[in-house]
Order: structure tokens, then C-alpha cells, then sequence
């Protein structure tokens, strides 16, 4: 097992060598000039030059990739011009947050779209059929950020159940002591119940926005792998011998079916981590996103190739665990690992 | 019989809805099953005799229903009977046996956990007494270390041990009525006697009555005490078992026995009506003698020499490392294995015009061989000579590219999935011509086409059609029209008519051998069939762990087999009594 999975992270290094060199070369490649950019509008082309030398920039790319690498290689990925912090502090704040976020609403997308994707295939044509037809496309077809603005007018401004949507927490809880970086777990963690309310509150109407957007490919992907394995020899078979409907459903056909959800609910994921900016923005959510797309608007070169990094890191790491719960769930997996 | 039957079957029909409306299934059909009796219900595809079992245990599609009729068993009307009712008899009073045991199994549960899986469901066993029971079930059906098997996925098991552990399934509770849909098709001859001795063993031990679903009418006739004809949907004739064999009285079950090869028959016996006239004679045009390649001409200059002569052919395949990427990376890999020989130093040869039959089991290494002859894989060690050229020598990813590829042509097994779902059959079949042919323009192309299909007796106004459109027979026309497009001088034959109902084979075997004649070819016919073998090779090639156990003529090693293991073959085809 566990060469197993040394194996498999050998093989991922050079596609993190590639990511490296790219995010390097493509940032490098964008239009935008970091020193004007910080020299602000009024500077002279000589204060331009001199920031430009005093951030190496002036310098031939292979000598700034090469003392990148260096810093990498320290675990340093550099300063991030806009914020003055180090990007890997930065990513260390904001990556929980984004993590939290995601999480939940993969969570909330879930414990919806796998009952329902069962429950359609199983009752294929009827009205849960047609509900969960109705709630895929629904679901892909509305904007995030106009859920997410939809939800905060219904339950912040119309109903007031909910709080001013301004980030993790409201502006008199305290942070819980980190550990994991996840607000819900570190207070529960540290027993602070009240900010754990608090932060939940904050985080129902994003996680609920996210987890309407990715309901879909997870209903259809649960309803479609759920009627292919029903139509299966050994859930005949099943049948056959009388068992009870609740197992051929629940052990037969559910483990069977799970195999292609496991790899979408892997996909959503590693899509969201990354790609839910506009819910950030919305919630004024601290998460990598944001963070990300704020620096290549200053092209602020230090965050993004840290971003992206961390996010290629993120993806093999996150491929590996699939791979591992598919030998988990599969026993034919196993003998290939 | 005097005493009540167990199962009887009543003026049932069975209807799907479709959507050109409800298609009648299974028309008023009558069976009756006594205690204790064997019966058999004997048809080729789509006649009907699945859906009755499935109607019997209340298993059909969502889109069939029974339409009409009754199905009482032991008292019970099973078309009335309510799902909790149904489901307790399931599994504990009637049971199946399926096809393709492999799939009929949950792929990633252990074995032995489907077992306690029915067992508790019956409450035959309880969460304590389990295992116990599952493993008792598996040693009831004779598996080897049954503790151990307890524990393995099906895949980890061949199929003929899957067949036992089904067949486990499905008496764990001792029912009174077993259906066997199809039990053995797939299944080595072998491991079909094994299978279906046991079967017939474990239920008269038990008093249990049995329906065996099969379209072998030696498997009926050897194993059965009554059998139930049907044809589309309907029974034609019931009778013992003994009786319609002997004098069979409707004309389907005649023709149906007359297309099942036997011994001390001939080809052209298989055929109820001589073979018709053929449309194709007068104008199909004998095409133009293949181009051939440079040097060796075929034909008179080495009318002496075999067309094919293959000296101590050898695949070996590695075995799977066990030692990981990083220990090899680091240079610790443990000593090689002794790569798996899958064809272990075979020699023979195929003289011009002759057909030789390569027989034996899954697993012997003949598809193997036939690959690797046909140039789809690389042979590790020996020659390939084919008309005095070592083809054997060409890598096999530059063989298509090489004059010899348009002389060797393939029929693969099942003829739908060796037909591009997107293609018609006009272009399926031009496609080696497209690729290699020296023809061009499109109505050259559509009259060759059209010319083949009436060579392998293909209706031409059927080439426009896509496979799904074509029945099972029609698309083996098209796969043998694609493989004689290019004049070839050796086709492989790979279980050509395996996938086909005996009355379809019939006229495909048929088809075959008048195509040998007039083209001139030569066939190396790949089959588990020894029945089909003897009818159409001259010789024949027993193989068996990748070595040849007996070769000869097909009277020979047919007739007077020498080695045990040919004996073993054919003793183990069921006969119908005639």
C-alpha cells in the first residue's frame, strides 16, 4: 500500500516540474508591467526602472527562474507585492477558508444529489425522475453569483435570518485557536460554541450557493452510473434470490454505482477549490481565489505562481486519495495498484 | 402425471411495451413442471424461453408484464401473489441459475458474502451461523478449499467456479424448483459436464424439479426427462425427452434437430431445404486473381509447399512485477519471474485449400495463436512462414502496411462487436478494400460491395444498413464479406458461429466452406466445438497449455483420438440420443 502509493507520487513529480516551468513562463508572458503597476500612474520611467531592478525583474528570465527555483526549493515562494506578506502565509490563511467553504458545499451538494440520483434511477420516468432532471439544470443553468446575491437578498435583507454576508466570521467573534484552519472544526476543537455558530452562519449561504452549482454533475452522474449497474447481470441475480429491494439497492447496486461518482465528486472538488471566485467575491470570502485573481490584476507574480502550484500539489494529492478509495470500494483496483 | 404439478404454467403471455406498442413475448404458452422433474424448454434467441423464467420468478423488465394466463406453483398464484410474498419465494422455494456466471455475480462482494447474503435473507442462517453455512454451500458444490474461496471475488475465480458458486446461491436455501437459464454456454465442454453433473445431481438428491433453459438440444436430451419446444414465443411441441428425439412431430423441432451437428453427418446435412439455388452464381464475377506481391507467386510454383507452416511458434507474456516502480526505480528489483508461456513451441503447417481446425480450451492458447499468425501480435521465438516468406519477422504494427496483410484475413467471434456500430455495412465491408484494395471511385466500390454481399448471400438491399439493424446471421455475413474482400489466400476463423443459433450456424458453416471452394482459401478454424470442427476441417490441431496434444485428420483424431486428453473432449459433448 504505501509503496504503492510512493509509486504513484514518483510519477507525479515531472508533471510538477512542468507546472513549475509553464506558471513560471506564462506569468512572464502576460501583459501587464509589475513595476508600473506599483510605481503607480504619475511615476517618472525612472522610478519605473529602478523599482523594476529593485525587484529583479530587469534581470535575463533564465536568472530569475533559476533563483525562483532556489527560493522553491527553501519553501519560499516568494513576496506577494500587494498584501507585503509572503505568499506561502497568505496561502496558509486563505487556503482553509477556501477548503471550508468547498468542503461544506460539496457536503450540502451531496447528501442532496446522491439520494436523489439513486431514488431517480430507481424510479426512472416518475416525479422524483423529473424533479431531479429539473434540479440538475436548474442548478448548472443559474449564475453563482446570482444565487449567491439571490440568497443574501431573500435571507439577509428580506428575512434577516442570516448574517451581513462579510467573510468567515462577523466582526465581534473571535478567531478560535487554529489547528486545522477550519473554523467549524478549530472551535468545536477549543470549545468555543458560540463561534462556531457564528461561523456557520457565515458559511450556510455560500456553501449553499456552491453546492446548488455542483449538484448537477453529481445527480447525473449518481442517476446514470445507478441505471447502468441496475441493469446488471448480478443485480438479476440479486433479485433472483429475494433480496429485500433496500439490498439490492444499498449494498448491490449503490457500491457498484459509486465507482464514476467518486471521480466527478473529485473533479468538482478540485474545480471549485480554485474556481469559486465569484462566491467569494459575493460573501467577501478570504479564499485562494479571490486571491489569485486579484494578483494577476496586479501582476503580482509571487501569488499566482503560488496559487498555482499549491493547486497542482492539491490535484495529485486529491487524485491519489480517489485512487485509494477506488481500491477501497473495488477489490479488482487493489490487484493493479 | 397423476399427482399435482409443482409449477404450472397456464395460457401465459408476456408483453412488453415498446415503443411501436406492446410486442407479445411469450404467447399462451402451456408448461407444467412435476416434483422431482427435469424439464427442458429448448429455442434459438427470441423465442421466448428467458422471459418465461423471468415471468415465473417475477423478475421481467420493467416493461413486460404478463398480459394473460396463469402461474401457480405449489398452490400459489405467482401472477397474483404480492411482492413480499414473491420475495420470500425467491431464493427459497424457486431459484435461477444464470448465463455468464461471471457478471451474475456482485463484481466487488466477496463470494462468500452473497451466500450469507441470501442465507440471512431466508433466515436460514443467522448473523453467528453465517459464515459456517456459506462455506458449507460452497463445499456442496465442490469447490476446492472452500474457506479460502470464502473470502474471493469473482474475478479472482475462473468461470466455471463462478458457475458453482452461483449454483451455491441458488440451493443455499434448498428450493424446490431451480431454473437454469443457459448454465453452461461459455463454458468449456469440460467444465459444462462438470457443471451440469452437478447440477443434475445436487437436485435429485434433493427431490428438486429443475426447468433448464438451453438452445442445446444434446444438453437437453442428455440431461432432461421432458422438453418443451417453443419458437417465437410459443411451445410447438412437448414431449419426453426420449420421444422427440426419436420422432420428433412439429417441423421446427425437426429442422432444429436437423441443424445441430452430430457425428456420422455432413455439411450440407445441417440444411433442412438443399442449399438454395445461390442468387449470386450468374452474376457475381469471379474476382480477378489477387495482385500478387513481387517473387513469390502462389499457385503451381509452390504447389508442393504449404501455404502456412509455423516452426516452434512461442508467445511468452511477462508476468505482472510484483516489486513496486520505486524499487525498481532504486534498482532493487527482485529476480525476473520466467515470463507465462502462452504458446509454448507449436509447429504446424496448413497445405493450399485445406482447412485445419485448432481445438481446445479457453485458456489453451489457440486465440493466441491465431493472433499472433493473423500479425495482430508478435511472436517471442520461432518462424511464421507464409509463401515462403517469414511474416513471423514483420513487427506486427508494420504488418498492416506490408503486400502480405490483404492475404491473411480474420473472422473474429461475435459479429456485433466486431462491426463498427457507425458504419454501415457497405462500408464495414469496404473498408480493408478503402485501406488496401487498388479500387477507386465510388461505384466501383459499391458494385464490389455489392458483389460480396451477394458472394456470402447478404440480400444487397440490406448493405445500407447499420449492424443494429442486421439479425445475428446477416451480420456474420458481413464480417465473412469484409474478410473475403481483398481476395485473401488464408483466413483465421476465430469461433466464427459461436455467438450464432444452431440453424444460423447451419447456413454460415455452409456459406464457409462453398466460399473455400470457389476462392481458393485456405482456413485455420479456431473453435471449441468438436462437433463443428469435425464437420468442416480436414485436419485438426488438439491443443492444450499452449502445447499441441494431437494433430491429424479430422477422422483421426475425431474418430480414433490417441491422446487421453481428446478423449476427455469428446466425451464430455452431451449427444441427443439418435
Amino acid at each position: 500500500m504505501l509503496r504503492m502509493i510512493g509509486g504513484r507520487l514518483m510519477t507525479t513529480i515531472p508533471s510538477v516540474i512542468g507546472v513549475i516551468i509553464v506558471t513560471f513562463l506564462l506569468t512572464r508572458v502576460l501583459p501587464g508591467d509589475t513595476a508600473a503597476y506599483f510605481a503607480g500612474p504619475a511615476a517618472t520611467p525612472q522610478a519605473i526602472a529602478e523599482i523594476r531592478s529593485k525587484l529583479g525583474l530587469d534581470r535575463p528570465l533564465p536568472v530569475q527562474f533559476v533563483s525562483y527555483v532556489t527560493a522553491l526549493a527553501k519553501g519560499d515562494l516568494g513576496q506577494s507585492l500587494t498584501t507585503g506578506q509572503s505568499v506561502t502565509a497568505d496561502l496558509a490563511a486563505r487556503l482553509p477558508a477556501s477548503a471550508e467553504l468547498t468542503l461544506a458545499g460539496l457536503l450540502l451538494a451531496m447528501s442532496v444529489a446522491l439520494p436523489l440520483g439513486v431514488l431517480a434511477a430507481v424510479k426512472q420516468g416518475s416525479w422524483i425522475d423529473h424533479l431531479c432532471r429539473v434540479v440538475a439544470t436548474a442548478g448548472v443553468s443559474l449564475p453563482v453569483f446570482f444565487t449567491g446575491l439571490l440568497l443574501v437578498y431573500v435571507f439577509y435583507f428580506l428575512l434577516g435570518w442570516s448574517p451581513a454576508p462579510l467573510g468567515r466570521l462577523d466582526v465581534f467573534a473571535s478567531e478560535p485557536p487554529r489547528v486545522t484552519g477550519l473554523f467549524l472544526i478549530d472551535s468545536l476543537l477549543a470549545g468555543h460554541f458560540e463561534t462556531f455558530r457564528a461561523a456557520l452562519a457565515q458559511l450556510i449561504l455560500p456553501a449553499v450557493t456552491l453546492g446548488i452549482f455542483s449538484l448537477a454533475p453529481i445527480t447525473r452522474m449518481t442517476r446514470a452510473s445507478m441505471l447502468a449497474v441496475l441493469g446488471a447481470d448480478f443485480v438479476r441475480t440479486a433479485r433472483a434470490s429475494g433480496l429485500t429491494q433496500a439490498k439490492v439497492i444499498g449494498t448491490y447496486a449503490f457500491r457498484n454505482a459509486m465507482l464514476p461518482v467518486v471521480t466527478t465528486l473529485g473533479m468538482v472538488f478540485s474545480f471549485l477549490l480554485g474556481a469559486n471566485v465569484l462566491v467569494e467575491k459575493v460573501f467577501a470570502w478570504p479564499g485562494v481565489g479571490s486571491y489569485a485573481v486579484e494578483a494577476l490584476i496586479a501582476s503580482d507574480y509571487a501569488p499566482i505562481q503560488g496559487f498555482v502550484l499549491t493547486m497542482a500539489i492539491l490535484y495529485v494529492v486529491l487524485n491519489l486519495l480517489i485512487d485509494l478509495l477506488y481500491g477501497v470500494i473495488d477489490p479488482r483496483v487493489r490487484l493493479e495498484g | 402425471m397423476a399427482t399435482i404439478p409443482l409449477l404450472e404454467i397456464r395460457n401465459l403471455t408476456v408483453e412488453f411495451a415498446t415503443r411501436r406498442g406492446a410486442v407479445q413475448a411469450v404467447r399462451s404458452i402451456d408448461v407444467s413442471v412435476a416434483k422431482g422433474e427435469t424439464v427442458a424448454i429448448v429455442g434459438e434467441s427470441g423465442s421466448g424461453k428467458s422471459v418465461t423464467s423471468y415471468a415465473v420468478v417475477r423478475i421481467l423488465d420493467r416493461a413486460g408484464r404478463v398480459a394473460e394466463g396463469s402461474i401457480s406453483f405449489s398452490g400459489v398464484d405467482l401472477v397474483a401473489a404480492n411482492e413480499t410474498q414473491m420475495r420470500d419465494l425467491r431464493g427459497r422455494e424457486i431459484s435461477m441459475i444464470f448465463q455468464n456466471p461471471r457478471a451474475a455475480l456482485n463484481p466487488i462482494r466477496k463470494v462468500g458474502r452473497q451466500i450469507e447474503d441470501v442465507l440471512l435473507q431466508h433466515v436460514q442462517a443467522t448473523r453467528a451461523t453465517a459464515r459456517e453455512k456459506a462455506i458449507e454451500a460452497l463445499t456442496r458444490v465442490r469447490i476446492a478449499r472452500p474457506e479460502e474461496r470464502y473470502d474471493a471475488y469473482p474475478f479472482e475465480l475462473s468461470g466455471g467456479m463462478c458457475q458453482r458458486v452461483v449454483i451455491a446461491l441458488a440451493i443455499a436455501c434448498q428450493p424446490q424448483l431451480l431454473i437454469a437459464d443457459e448454465p453452461t454456454t461459455g463454458l468449456d465442454v469440460t467444465t459444462q459436464k462438470a457443471v451440469m453433473d452437478l447440477i443434475v445431481e445436487l437436485t435429485r438428491e434433493r427431490g428438486m424439479s429443475t426447468i433448464l433453459i438451453t438452445h442445446d438440444l444434446g444438453l437437453a436430451a442428455a440431461y432432461c426427462d421432458k422438453v418443451v419446444v417453443m419458437e417465437k414465443g410459443q411451445v410447438v411441441e412437448t414431449a419426453a425427452a426420449g420421444e422427440i428425439f426419436r420422432n420428433p412431430q412439429h417441423p421446427y423441432t425437426r429442422r432444429l434437430m436437423q441443424a445441430t451437428p452430430r457425428i456420422g453427418m455432413s455439411l450440407a446435412d445441417l440444411l433442412t431445404e438443399p442449399p438454395k439455388a445461390e442468387p449470386a452464381p450468374k452474376t457475381a464475377p469471379q474476382p480477378p486473381p489477387a495482385p500478387t506481391p513481387s517473387g513469390a507467386a502462389p499457385g503451381e510454383a509452390a504447389a508442393g509447399q504449404p501455404l502456412l507452416s509455423v516452426e516452434a511458434l512461442v508467445k511468452e507474456y511477462p508476468r505482472p512485477a510484483t516489486g513496486a516502480f520505486l524499487a525498481r526505480l532504486m534498482g532493487k528489483a527482485e529476480p525476473e519471474k520466467p515470463a507465462f508461456r502462452a504458446v509454448d513451441g507449436i509447429s504446424f503447417s496448413i497445405a493450399r485449400g485445406e482447412t485445419l481446425g485448432l481445438v481446445g480450451e479457453s485458456g489453451c492458447g489457440k486465440s493466441t495463436t491465431s493472433m499472433t499468425i493473423t500479425r495482430l501480435i508478435d511472436p517471442s521465438g520461432g518462424r511464421i512462414v507464409f509463401d515462403g516468406t517469414d511474416i513471423g519477422a514483420i513487427p506486427a504494427r508494420q504488418f498492416a502496411a506490408s503486400p502480405q496483410r490483404r492475404r491473411i484475413q480474420m473472422v473474429f467471434q461475435d459479429p456485433t462487436d466486431s462491426l463498427n456500430p457507425r458504419f454501415t455495412a457497405e462500408r464495414a465491408i469496404a473498408d480493408p478494400i478503402m485501406r488496401m484494395g487498388a479500387l477507386s471511385g465510388r461505384d466501383a466500390l459499391r458494385a464490389r460491395c455489392e458483389d460480396l454481399a451477394r458472394l456470402v448471400g447478404l440480400p444487397v438491399e440490406l448493405i445500407d444498413r447499420f449492424p443494429h439493424q442486421l439479425s445475428g446471421g446477416q451480420k456474420a455475413r458481413v464480417g465473412i464479406a469484409r474478410a473475403i474482400a481483398l481476395d485473401p489466400d488464408l483466413v483465421i476463423l476465430d469461433e466464427p458461429t459461436a455467438a450464432l443459433d444452431v440453424s444460423v450456424q447451419a447456413v454460415v458453416l455452409n456459406l464457409l466452406e462453398e466460399l473455400k471452394g470457389r476462392l481458393g482459401m485456405s482456413y485455420l478454424f479456431v473453435s471449441h466445438d468438436l462437433n463443428v470442427v469435425r464437420l468442416l476441417c480436414d485436419r485438426v490441431i488438439v491443443m492444450r497449455s499452449g502445447a499441441i496434444v494431437e494433430q491429424g485428420t479430422a477422422e483421426e483424431v475425431l474418430g480414433n483420438p490417441r491422446a487421453e486428453y481428446t478423449r476427455e473432449l469428446l466425451t464430455a459433448i452431451p449427444h441427443p440420443p439418435m
